[in-house]
């Protein structure tokens, strides 16, 4: 009972500092901008934590924030084993080979606009499909090994990528183009001077979406077929033996790379689009 | 003395749109000679703009002879005979004022030493020195017009299309990029086509001012225009000045009565 | 309507390709079936035949192409076969008057519906919800925005089997709860951001029109806010809908589930029947392209009665 009810208040005072902090006249500034979602973030962790003791739940059901974290600490060895088998291995260079594919096919199929008409509506209808689903024939493909992972992400990343791009391409004004005619330029000089940079926000927004389906890929993949090792493999064993606290390390590994392979994306796009409107406000 | 850059005869071009034909131009006959500083005027639709996007290969006549240079408008376009300068400023806003300049630099392959000295010395022409370094979003909506200007002129192209370059910009603005202006073609003794659709702006520039009308898009008047080659603001209250306008004010409503 | 054409050219194209990859995909299954069947074949057995590529096989072998278009267990079955198993665990069921027994696609697929639909629900309420709060609550927009972005770079599919235990725990056994939660998660976020942008999609005169009738904070987002974000809402709706299938789907997959589309692709596999998890697979597949087209036809009835431009 005490537990919950500290919790209570630790919740309250948080929402007020929130709500405080929010209105200030330094709302503005960065450092309440990152410290009113951490803030919020530390609240649910603590909720979490003081529900879990408060209410005396068995870790079988839900581990508490502080035993997962115990937990983390006590078997990192086994914990990068698994990330590099998934997210080194089967995530990112899944989601290189797709990336690469899809751009290279944009950049073709954009010369044809017959080809153009008729790909970008089949891409649209694909990219919105359950493609988590092939994973079983392609791990019968290509073995249990991280390839056959890397195959389930290529498939998952090309077709957001394809369109995105391809719609990115085609997002030039008349105005830009006829300047460059103007200048008699030809297909080549365009594309790398004036469509490829234009293209670019599109392409971003394509590789964002594809960075989170990049992992979810490579984790269901595992739990059709992997060696002894790997994110997907430990969930889907730990869920079975009920090594729960071990599940949610993972779990939380998998939250952070998913996070931190989405933020280099964003800090990249940032670098590369920092003309757009979309960046400088 | 008069060697002419840009000849058009029965220029003719048609559009097939849904609602049945549109003359754009027809049979438009006009000679442009060199060093001229020619301003097309008139009502929306009367052709100045299709004209000059004819003359820079933009846009394909359906009738008539247009030679830039004494070459096709295609082979003038593909030698690069000309700079456009669109209504936008249309810089790329990935690039900054001094790679926008540089862009047609290095599709034209010039060196990197010519180059640069080129972005330098057009920067300085169109009073933009320092702000080679920033990015279009950083700059007035003047400013950005004015590099547009810079960029046009960064290549050595004799002829200068512009295309209501500063119907965006505000009087004052204007009243200030024209005196640029003016005084950029008499140090550069290049050849101007330029469409508006202000009289003083006609009057005020120009050695020559076509006025058109539209439906279908034709030549109503051509007036040479008087007024000395050395221009201050102030010309716009003299008579001389106050009389061309009259002028193009009367071939302007001409034009229309006949609707 | 101008892209028929060109949709259904590259259709066959890709049609034409799948084919034409069954020959070298079945080769080797192909080869093992005839030497079973004591026929010829170049060279006696599957170890010698394993360093040997399948081109080479295929030229060797060419009596034995054909039979790689008709094997029970293919690797890659032609598009004929998986039409066939299709139709036999769809219409040919109905035919049967048995179109909701275990056997049966339509039943799967309607499990499936279930969750997805309970969940696009869940998703779009919370979405909305939140896109209110986030547009009228500094704190809201300050705190919860960022975690709304992390919540969807956070792998679903690590998360889901902790779902399933979690409801079975609290003493949930309808699988349908465990799955809808997993579709709303991944439902939720493009509704989220589409609300937000399009409730603050009105221009400033725009509310300042409001505020010279002084009209309140409930009129104005009665009157305005709400009406302008609808084209938002829809173009979100299509997404959502599609991400909370997936979701579902994702919820069967790893879980142990017996029932839905899912569940059919992982009992497939588990059975070696390759043409099950197919024919599951161009079920999900049918149904996603159902229900967003049945969006987008909302959605233009929607727009168009609004009056605004499509």
């Amino acid at each position: 009972m005490i537990w919950l009810i500290a919790v209570l208040l630790f919740w309250l005072a948080a929402w007020a500092m929130n709500v405080w902090l929010a209105n200030s006249k330094v709302a503005e500034t960065k450092a309440i901008r990152i410290a009113v979602p951490v803030i919020f973030g530390v609240t649910l962790l603590v909720l979490w934590e003081g529900v879990v003791r408060g209410l005396n739940i068995s870790p079988v059901i839900l581990p508490a924030p502080s035993q997962i974290g115990a937990t983390l600490m006590n078997s990192t060895d086994m914990l990068w084993v698994d990330f590099k088998q998934t997210v080194l291995k089967g995530a990112l260079r899944g989601f290189a080979i797709g990336s690469l594919a899809a751009f290279i096919t944009a950049v073709i199929i954009d010369r044809s606009r017959f080809l153009t008409r008729g790909l970008l509506p089949i891409g649209n209808f694909v990219a919105a499909l359950p493609i988590v689903g092939i994973a079983p024939i392609l791990v019968n493909w290509f073995g249990f090994d991280w390839q056959s992972k890397a195959a389930v992400v290529v498939v998952m990343v090309f077709f957001p990528i394809l369109v995105n791009t391809v719609q990115g391409l085609s997002e030039t004004d008349r105005m830009q183009r006829d300047l460059m005619r103007t200048y008699a330029a030809g297909y080549l000089q365009t594309l790398c001077k004036l469509r490829l940079p234009a293209a670019m926000p599109f392409i971003f927004n394509g590789l964002k979406i594809s960075t989170t389906l990049a992992l979810i890929g490579a984790i269901v993949a595992e739990y059709f077929g992997s060696p002894t090792r790997g994110m997907g493999f430990r969930i889907s064993t730990g869920v079975g033996s009920l090594d729960i606290d071990l599940v949610w390390a993972e779990i939380a590994i998998a939250a952070l790379a998913g996070t931190v392979f989405y933020g280099l994306v964003a800090w990249l796009e940032k670098r590369v689009t920092f003309w757009h409107p979309s960046q400088t406000g | 003395m008069s060697v002419p850059v840009v000849q058009a005869q029965g220029l003719t071009l048609t559009f097939q749109t849904n609602d049945g034909p549109v003359h754009a131009l027809s049979d438009v006959n006009l000679d442009i000679n060199k060093g001229e500083f020619v301003s097309f005027i008139g009502p929306s639709g009367c052709g100045k703009t299709t004209f000059l996007r004819v003359v820079a290969d933009l846009e394909q006549p359906t009738g008539g002879i247009v030679t830039v240079n004494g070459m096709s408008a295609q082979e003038a376009r593909l030698q690069r005979a000309y700079g456009y300068v669109f209504q936008a400023a249309g810089l790329y806003p990935w690039r900054t004022i001094g790679g926008n300049i540089r862009l047609p630099l290095e599709i034209m392959g010039y060196s990197k030493a010519q180059r640069n000295e080129r972005v330098a010395k057009t920067l300085e022409l169109v009073d933009l020195a320092g702000f080679e370094k920033k990015f279009p979003f950083q700059l007035s909506g003047g400013m950005q017009q004015r590099a547009s200007i810079a960029r046009a002129l960064a290549f050595d192209a004799d002829i200068l299309l512009m295309d209501e370059p500063f119907g965006a910009l505000d009087e004052i603005v204007r009243d200030h990029l024209n005196e640029q202006l003016l005084a950029l073609w008499s140090k550069t003794e290049k050849t101007i086509a330029f469409v508006t659709h202000s009289i003083p702006e006609a009057v005020f520039l120009s050695t020559k001012i076509v006025v058109m009308s539209p439906r279908p898009g034709r030549v109503t008047d051509v007036i040479e225009s008087p007024l000395p080659k050395v221009r201050p603001l102030e010309i716009r209250d003299t008579p001389e000045f106050l009389e061309i306008a009259h002028r193009v004010r009367e071939g302007l409503r001409a034009g229309h009565s006949d609707e | 309507m101008r892209n028929v054409v060109p949709v259904l050219v590259v259709l066959s194209a890709i049609v034409g390709l799948w084919w034409a990859a069954v020959a070298p995909m079945n080769m080797r299954a192909a080869l093992d079936v005839a030497e079973r069947a004591k026929e010829t074949v170049v060279p006696v057995g599957s170890v010698a035949r394993r360093d040997i590529s399948v081109f080479k096989l295929m030229a060797n072998n060419h009596e034995h192409i054909a039979s790689g278009y008709s094997l029970k267990r293919p690797r890659l079955p032609t598009p004929v076969q998986v039409g066939k198993e299709f139709w036999k665990t769809t219409g040919g069921m109905v035919a049967k008057g048995r179109a909701f027994s275990k056997r049966s696609l339509i039943y799967h697929g309607w499990i499936t519906l279930q969750s997805t639909l309970w969940g696009f629900l869940l998703g779009t309420t919370i979405g909305i919800l939140a896109a209110v709060a986030i547009v009228y609550s500094r704190v809201a927009d300050m705190s919860l925005m960022p975690w709304a972005v992390i919540s969807q770079t956070i792998p679903i599919v690590a998360l889901a089997p902790m779902i399933i235990v979690l409801s079975n725990q609290v003493g949930i056994e309808d699988r349908i709860v465990p799955k809808a939660i997993i579709a709303a998660y991944l439902c939720y976020f493009p509704v989220l951001v589409s609300m937000v942008k399009g409730l603050r999609s009105p221009s400033s005169s725009e509310l300042d029109l409001l505020k010279t009738y002084n009209a309140g904070g409930l009129q104005s987002f009665l009157k305005l806010r709400l009406p302008a974000s609808v084209p938002y809402l829809f173009t979100a709706l299509k997404v959502g809908i599609a991400a909370a299938l997936v979701g579902t789907i994702v919820g069967e997959l790893p879980t142990g589930a017996i029932s839905g589309l899912g569940a059919r692709i992982l009992i497939g596999d588990q059975f070696g029947t390759p043409l099950a998890i197919w024919s599951a697979l161009f079920a999900a597949a049918l149904l996603a392209g159902v229900l967003v087209t049945l969006l987008d036809i909302a959605q233009r009835v929607t727009l168009h009665r609004m009056g605004f431009r499509s």
